[in-house]
Order: C-alpha cells, then sequence, then structure tokens
C-alpha cells in the first residue's frame, strides 16, 4: 500500500517537473472545480436546480468577476512591496462619480446628448483621475513615510465622504449609451463569430508563445520540456479556450432583446425564434487585457523586476540603486489607474454612479491577490494567481446568491475563505521551500 | 612592479581616487562615524580595520550613497562629490559588496548581478537569457562550482550568496571597490580565489576599500590600513611600515605606533 503511494506520488512529481507547472495552480484550478461543482450540485439536490453550471451564470461571473479582476491585478504589486491598498474601493466609487457628473451632467451641455466623444472623454477622465489620486497617496506613502494602511484606510473614508459631496447625494443616471456597452449586457459583447475569432487567435498564441519559449530555450543550451508536455500543454491550454468560447456563445439573447433587434432589423422571426449569442462580454475582454498587459509589465520590464527586488529587500533595492520612492508612488497610481478602469466597468454595468458602487471591494480585492497566492511577506505573487482569485471570490459570492444563502452567511463565509486560504498558503510555502 | 607603481602614486601625491576629509554621522546621539578621513589611491589596496562596532561599514555606507554624512566633504579624483543616494555613487564607479550582501533574496542570481542595470532587448523589455547568459559567464571566473543559476538567491549558501555579491561589485567596471567583510562566508579555497581577485583589479588599476575586524584577513592583501575605533580613526600606515602586532595594538587599544600617522581617535597617553 505504501508502496504503491510512493509509486503514484514520485510520478506525479515528474509529471510536474516535466511540464513545469505550477503546484499552486493546479491547486487553485481544483478548488475552482470543487466550488463550481458544489454549487451546482447543491442546486441540484438541494434546490432541484443545478443552476450553477449554465452558460447564463457562468456568462454572469465572467462580468461580474472583471472588475475585482482588474484591481487584483494592481493589488498583488502593491502587495508584493509589502503595502496595502484599502482605498481602492472608495475610490471605484468616486472615480465611477466622476465619470458619471463629466457624462450625465458636463459633457452633454458641452457636446450634445449622445455626443460620440462622450464615452471617449469620460473613459480618459476616469482612469486619469484614478491615477492621480493614487500617485498622490504614493507620495504620502513613499515621500512622507506615512504607513500605506493608514494613508489607504484615511482614502477609504475620504473618497466615499468626497463622491457623497460630488453627487450631492443623488445616483447619477442614465450613463451615455455607449459608455453602458463597456459593461457587458447583451449589446455589449463580441458575439459568436467574434468569440470564434478571439479564441482562435488566442489558441495560436498559446502555440506560438510555447514554440518561442522552447527556442529561447535551445538558442542558450538550457533544458527544454519534453516534446510530449509541450503538446499536452498546448492542447490543454487550447481545449480551455475553446470551452469558454462555447459556454459564452451557448447563452443566447433574451427573447424580449431578440425581438427589438429583428424589429429594428426588419428580420422575421422564424417559429422556433432565433439563437442569437451573447459571446465574450466587453468587460471580461476588458479583464484579459488587463491581465495580459499587468503579467507584461510584471515579468517582462524593468518596472516588474524592480516591484520583486523591493518586496524581496526593500534595502537591497535601494542599495542598487533603484529609487524605491519613485516606484512606490508608481505603483499606487498604476493601483489607481486600474480602479478607474474598474470604475468603469461597474458604473457602466450598473448604467449609473451610485453612492454604494464599490463598496466592500477593497475587501474582495486583496483576498483575491491573497488567494492567488500573493505574500503578505512581500516578494511572491502572480497576477494569473490574483485573476484566479477573484473568479474563486466571485464563484463563492454568485454561487451563494444562487442557492439562496443570505448575506449574513455569505459574509462569514467569505471571511472564512479567506482566512483558511492564508492558512494553506503558509502550509504550501513552508513544504515548498 | 605594481608595488612599485602604487609607491610612486603615494609618495609623488597623484590625486587620490577617493578622498574622506572629516567625516561624521550619528544616530540618535551615537556618534558611529566621528571626523574620520581617510583617502584611497587607484592601483591600492587600503584595509580599513577595527573591532565590530567601529564604524567600518557606516563609513564606507556614506561613500557608497545608503547614508548621509552629517558633516565633511567627499572628493572623488579630486573634485568635490555629491553623493546623496547610491545611484550617485555608481555613477561616479563605486561599487560595493555590502556586508549584509544586499541581494533581493525573491529573485534568482542574474536578477541580483543586473539589479537596477538589467539588460534589455531591443524592445525594451528584459533579456533575461543575456543576462544569464553573462552571469554563467562571470560565476564562472568567480566560483565555478557554481550551478544554480536559475534559484531564488535565498536557498543558495551563504558562501554562494557572497560570490553572487562579488560578482555584482566587479561586474560593472568600478574604478573604486568597497568590500565590506567580503570573505566572511566562505570557506578557505574561496577565501583564496577572492585574494587572487584582489591582485588582479589592483592590476588593472583599481582602487579597492577592505574592510574586516580580523587583520589576518587584510594584512597580506593591503597596502595600507586605517583603523578605527569608536567611530574614530585611530591612525594609517603603510603595511610595510608596521608590524601585525602594532596594527593589532591600534585595533585594541588605540595606540598609534611611529610607523603610523595618528588620527584623531589616536590614544593620548
Ligand atoms: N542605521 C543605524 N542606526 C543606528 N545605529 C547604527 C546604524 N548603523 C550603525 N549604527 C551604530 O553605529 C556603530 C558602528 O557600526 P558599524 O559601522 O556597523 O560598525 P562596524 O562595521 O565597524 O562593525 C555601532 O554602534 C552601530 O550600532
Ligand atoms: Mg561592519
Amino acid at each position: 500500500m505504501s508502496v504503491e503511494k510512493k509509486y503514484t506520488e514520485s510520478a506525479l512529481v515528474r509529471f510536474l517537473r516535466a511540464t513545469e507547472v505550477d503546484t499552486r495552480l493546479l491547486g487553485m484550478i481544483g478548488a475552482l472545480i470543487l466550488i463550481w461543482l458544489g454549487f451546482h450540485l447543491y442546486g441540484h439536490f438541494v434546490n432541484g436546480y443545478g443552476a450553477f453550471l449554465t452558460p447564463r451564470n457562468l456568462w454572469n461571473l465572467s462580468v461580474q468577476t472583471s472588475s475585482i479582476a482588474v484591481m487584483a491585478t494592481g493589488m498583488v504589486l502593491v502587495i508584493v512591496t509589502r503595502h496595502i491598498d484599502l482605498s481602492v474601493g472608495s475610490l471605484l466609487g468616486f472615480s465611477a462619480m466622476i465619470m458619471g457628473v463629466m457624462q450625465v451632467w458636463i459633457l452633454p451641455k458641452f457636446l450634445g446628448l449622445g455626443h460620440p466623444m462622450i464615452w471617449p472623454i469620460t473613459v480618459v477622465v476616469g482612469i486619469a483621475f484614478g491615477a492621480l489620486i493614487g500617485a498622490f497617496q504614493g507620495v504620502l506613502i513613499a515621500y512622507l513615510n506615512i504607513p500605506a494602511f493608514i494613508v489607504t484606510l484615511g482614502g477609504l473614508l475620504i473618497w466615499r465622504g468626497a463622491s457623497y459631496l460630488v453627487a450631492r447625494g443623488e445616483t447619477i443616471a442614465p450613463v451615455d449609451q455607449t459608455f453602458a456597452l463597456i459593461g457587458g449586457g447583451p449589446y455589449g459583447t463580441i458575439g459568436a463569430t467574434g468569440s470564434w475569432i478571439l479564441g482562435i487567435i488566442v489558441c495560436l498564441v498559446i502555440v506560438l508563445l510555447l514554440f518561442n519559449g522552447r527556442r529561447q530555450r535551445k538558442k542558450f543550451g538550457f533544458t527544454t520540456r519534453p516534446m510530449w508536455a509541450e503538446l499536452l500543454i498546448g492542447g490543454v491550454g487550447s481545449a480551455l479556450v475553446i470551452g469558454a468560447v462555447m459556454v459564452m456563445n451557448a447563452y443566447p439573447w433574451p427573447k424580449g432583446i431578440v425581438k427589438k433587434y429583428a424589429a429594428a432589423n426588419n428580420i422575421e422571426i422564424p417559429d422556433g425564434g432565433i439563437f442569437i449569442s451573447h459571446g465574450f462580454a466587453f468587460p471580461i475582454l476588458i479583464a484579459l487585457a488587463v491581465g495580459v498587459a499587468m503579467t507584461f509589465l510584471a515579468t517582462r520590464t524593468r518596472f516588474g523586476r524592480y516591484v520583486f527586488a523591493i518586496g524581496g529587500n526593500p534595502e537591497a533595492a535601494e542599495l542598487a540603486g533603484i529609487n524605491t520612492k519613485k516606484m512606490t508612488m508608481l505603483i499606487f497610481s498604476l493601483m489607481g489607474a486600474l480602479t478607474g478602469i474598474a470604475a468603469v466597468i461597474a458604473s457602466a454595468r450598473l448604467k449609473s454612479a451610485t453612492l454604494a458602487l464599490g463598496q466592500f471591494d477593497e475587501l474582495y480585492v486583496i483576498a483575491a491577490a491573497v488567494i492567488g497566492g500573493t505574500s503578505f511577506a512581500g516578494g511572491i505573487g502572480t497576477i494569473y494567481g490574483a485573476i484566479l482569485g477573484a473568479l474563486v471570490m466571485q464563484s463563492l459570492q454568485s454561487g451563494m446568491v444562487l442557492i439562496g444563502f443570505d448575506s449574513a452567511i455569505q459574509q462569514m463565509v467569505v471571511g472564512c475563505v479567506l482566512v483558511i486560504a492564508v492558512f494553506l498558503d503558509n502550509l504550501y510555502r513552508r513544504n515548498s521551500v | 612592479m605594481n608595488t612599485q607603481a602604487t609607491e610612486q602614486q603615494n609618495t609623488h601625491a597623484a590625486t587620490p581616487l577617493v578622498e574622506m576629509k572629516d567625516i561624521s554621522i550619528s544616530f540618535g546621539g551615537v556618534h558611529a562615524v566621528d571626523n574620520a578621513s581617510c583617502d584611497l589611491y587607484p592601483g591600492e589596496v587600503v584595509g580599513l580595520l577595527g573591532h565590530n562596532g567601529a564604524g567600518k561599514s557606516t563609513l564606507i555606507k556614506i561613500l557608497s550613497g545608503a547614508y548621509t554624512r552629517d558633516s565633511g566633504t567627499i572628493f572623488v579624483d579630486g573634485k568635490k562629490a555629491t553623493i546623496d543616494n547610491p545611484r550617485h555613487a555608481k555613477d561616479l564607479g563605486i561599487e560595493t559588496i555590502y556586508q549584509t550582501l544586499a541581494l533581493a533574496d525573491n529573485v534568482d542570481a542574474a536578477a541580483n548581478l543586473y539589479l537596477g542595470r538589467e539588460i534589455l532587448t531591443r524592445w525594451g523589455t528584459l533579456d533575461d537569457a543575456a543576462m544569464e547568459a553573462e552571469t554563467r559567464k562571470v560565476m564562472n571566473r568567480l566560483n565555478p562550482n557554481f550551478t544554480r543559476f536559475k534559484d531564488p538567491v535565498k536557498q543558495l549558501s551563504g558562501g554562494q550568496r557572497q560570490s553572487v555579491a562579488i560578482a555584482r561589485a566587479i561586474h560593472f567596471n568600478a574604478r573604486i571597490l568597497i568590500m565590506d567583510e567580503p570573505t566572511a562566508a566562505l570557506g578557505p579555497a574561496e577565501t583564496e580565489q577572492v585574494g587572487q581577485l584582489i591582485h588582479q583589479l589592483k592590476n588593472d588599476g583599481i582602487g579597492i576599500f577592505l574592510i574586516s575586524h580580523d587583520i589576518h584577513d587584510v594584512f597580506d592583501l593591503a597596502d595600507r590600513v586605517v583603523v578605527m575605533k569608536n567611530g574614530a580613526v585611530v591612525g594609517s600606515a603603510k603595511t610595510t611600515d608596521v608590524t601585525k602586532d602594532e596594527v593589532l595594538g591600534m585595533i585594541i587599544l588605540g595606540k598609534c605606533p611611529a610607523g603610523a600617522t595618528p588620527g584623531p581617535g589616536a590614544s593620548t597617553d
């Protein structure tokens, strides 16, 4: 028995070594599958209907995850450099409010209602505003040596209050129609064909990256993965992408929208109705683009290298000639800009800027980063981990809503999951080093 | 031949590479360095000696830009130098191996070697492959047994980490090299290798501050010693003009022998 166990273990270890797959990544995917199956089966057996693993729910999940995921990528860099940002939820609300005021109160006056430049100006203003406030907080942290915890705790209160003042306590709606598309919804998607095209492009990129990586390693005489491992990784990666495309395309537009669309375009609806797919929604595309850009920044650029070096040993980074104060300011500014992007997504989805927008988001964002393997000790964290972490958090949240847990229980579960995740993370690190 | 060259430079008062004059710094009332002066000529090895806590590391950290002095002046190539942060020092060709090594533990040897001076591809991204290839070359010369290029340096042994720190300091054409207890974690063979390295660098005309609390590490390698005690300079002497025992007396008692030039920290009795 024990011999057998040893044998299977070593096979697994060999497999992991050959594929160079991160065990943490596997763990997170495993947790995600458990959560998804758990909620689905719970619904199936207890409520008589498994609602989780349906195209509709998974599509919604992808949209809901986006704004947290966007911010979580920035929180990784913040936590890697041993800081924290508690202000992101309030800053999201404030940015959304500024954008609301911009596109509802100010721009229509000068440009006219529905002018095509309203949404781009609004988006740029919102993101720049986030970056500016982030930079301001960063200056206080880096140059005045006020701990990030305090500065951003202040920010949490200040920006929430400020958005209340700006909006005079009102909800600002409705947002510009084009702007609203950024939030998803039936029209805010790339449709079936677009999703297939995107999916195929992503598959090609995966193959290209694997191929290029192999060539680079060969060029410098480093060891390469065995061919079967390359094929397996490429195959599984592509299968996941194609699967995602099929799921997103399996969620049709609601009948009412189809009818309106058909009427507007003079299409006759046949007896069985028309099946118009959603496909990938804009928010998820934005989140993926941000994920790719942030991964690039974190792993392929000087900036990213400095972030991790500062996290590993701030004094050494400074002695190596890195301007750590400036870096800190830039990191918080980047966090602010990402919060601005998240604010675009969140307020576009709601088609309004409400006073409570983004409330408690900081907790979800921090939880996503930490569940994704970002360590509070500094120097360790990945962007993809944080995005998966955001998906885990949002899966828990929407799963509990779906099966009808009330919000008190939801909060308690999320809290427990966070603490347990960090505990497991500690165990994992102790065993791996 | 080389010692002759050094001799010449010293006696004929060529401009020193570095001159630190009347440097003081205190930390909350502790005078870590008190009115200390010393200089360094091209191709010269100056041993900076003293007990633990004498102020050696603090003094050279002022030269390397890690600390900003409270008072005093630094001249590099005879010109007054502003060294307010490590970047300034590096721009002047001052490289440092810190006693703590100052490595980013979570990244690999190549990332540490090139930290702050990364090789970039023509698209402005990190060229990790090139940096690793270069690192393999440097480390091969310095410590041929070193093979763990992919591991974060926190997983390396003390000696391996020290090799990385040394490699980093010598790789970028330093003119002035500061080595703060560079062999503390090394075995005899590696220490010997560092000794050879110092000879070689000296021949290239690099000026070296070699810091140690142990006279045996320094005496045979150094052209001159500067001894510190309680933050002040006891005195300085050419190693040809004093014996090891006399230098020990300087370190322990603060007593300046006849062959040495006394400093403000020399005991007066
Ligand atoms: N950053 C610091 N803060 C407070 N005290 C310091 C600091 N750095 C050094 N000191 C003090 O300065 C004195 C000299 O230390 P140091 O230069 O490290 O000695 P050495 O390198 O000769 O062993 C010691 O008393 C030490 O405690
Ligand atoms: Mg010291």
